[in-house]
């Protein structure tokens, strides 16, 4: 459910962007989702048919989702460790005071279209 | 063979929504009125605290109340019942969380110029309405007894974005191993700055604190 509302979203960034661009039909979107967005990608990948087949711009528009892989940094001992294993807890000096640097995306890269015309 | 034209965007898709959700805020603040986003797990007690909160606030805050629900609008009449306070109910049409556009509707039906306060009791929910700013002017969460202590450990996003945690149904801490320390100690892990108040919505134990710290909430925000 909260995939949808992100769908609704990403359908009218991906509008905007294809309007200002004199773009008719896109052929793909690809996003850039974090690890630890809270976004699960089968469900976006479902909504996203749902949603993205009742617009005539985006029908049959595929949607492609790189993965980021999430990193926490330390800020008593410089360390970067993967957020997955270790959560907030640094794995070197077991401090607590660290922070995400990255992993908590949910972003539009590119849109691809059809060149031939 | 077809080619393929890429056109770069590179734009989270919250970013529309924080706009927003920044230009509702100031145009609450010109005319004086505070927004609060209440959200919990499904029945945590929001309806319940916000019944005994509103009692307690009667004469010293003008309350309005927003009621956000996938399709019911039970939350809405029980308040207008219970205490006689306006209350509307919003419904998100199968979304799990409100938007600021949402909230900005919502509004369009509430007495502004009557208010000096209005609450948004959010969908039930840990996960999704933490992600989007609705323009309040802070976000308050309840934490119930029986959800247990560990939650803040679990649900990192919406601990850290709430400014004030309720802990609710402390009348039931004797059949539960929920410690307050351990509570208090996660919460600030995540946001060092929330106030953690322990509540018992069925007792009205701490719901005073609440309305305190709402009555000064909303003064605040008038002088600044
Ligand atoms: N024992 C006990 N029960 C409580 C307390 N506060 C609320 N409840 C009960 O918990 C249940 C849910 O309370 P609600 O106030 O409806 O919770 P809610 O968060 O508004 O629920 P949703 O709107 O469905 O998400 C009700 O049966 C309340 O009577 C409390 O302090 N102690
Ligand atoms: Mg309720
Ligand atoms: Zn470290």
């Amino acid at each position: 459910m909260h995939e949808l509302g992100i769908v609704f979203y990403i359908i009218r960034d991906v509008k905007e962007a294809a309007q200002a661009n004199g773009v008719g039909h896109v052929d793909a979107v690809v996003m850039d989702i974090g690890e630890v967005s809270t976004i699960i990608p089968d469900y976006l990948q479902d909504c996203w048919r749902w949603a993205a087949d009742k617009e005539d711009m985006l029908r049959g528009c595929e949607l492609k989702i790189n993965t980021i892989n999430a990193v926490t940094r330390c800020g008593d001992c410089g360390a970067e460790y993967g957020t997955v294993e270790h959560g907030k807890t640094c794995p070197v000096c077991q401090s607590a005071n660290t922070w995400l640097i990255r992993g908590n995306e949910v972003e539009i890269k590119e849109i691809q279209v059809n060149d031939n015309n | 063979m077809d080619k393929v034209k890429v056109i770069e965007i590179k734009k989270s898709v919250f970013a529309d929504n924080d706009e927003d959700a920044a230009r509702l805020r100031s145009e609450l603040k010109r005319r004086g009125v505070y927004l609060l986003n209440l959200m919990s797990s499904p029945g945590s007690g929001k309806t319940t605290t916000l019944i005994q909160t509103l009692k307690r606030l009667e004469g010293r805050l003008r309350v309005s109340v927003m009621e956000a629900d996938i399709d019911s609008d039970v939350d809405a009449i029980k308040i207008q019942e219970a205490t006689g306070v306006p209350s509307i109910q919003l419904h998100t049409g199968g979304m799990c969380h409100l938007d600021a556009e949402m909230t900005r509707q919502g509004l369009d039906n509430v007495a502004l110029s009557d208010s000096d306060l209005v609450i948004l009791e959010n969908v039930g929910n840990l996960v999704c309405p933490a992600e989007f700013d609705t323009g309040a002017v802070r976000n308050a969460m309840i934490l119930s007894v029986p959800e247990g202590h560990d939650k803040p450990l679990k649900y990192p996003l919406m601990f850290s974005v709430c400014d004030l945690v309720l802990v609710n149904k402390t009348d039931v801490m004797p059949y539960f191993d929920f410690d307050m320390d351990k509570c208090r100690e996660y919460v600030h892990m995540r946001n060092p700055k929330a106030v953690i108040i322990p509540i018992c919505a069925k007792t009205g134990e701490g719901i005073d604190a609440f309305a305190d710290w709402l009555v000064q909430e909303v003064k605040n925000w008038k002088q600044q």
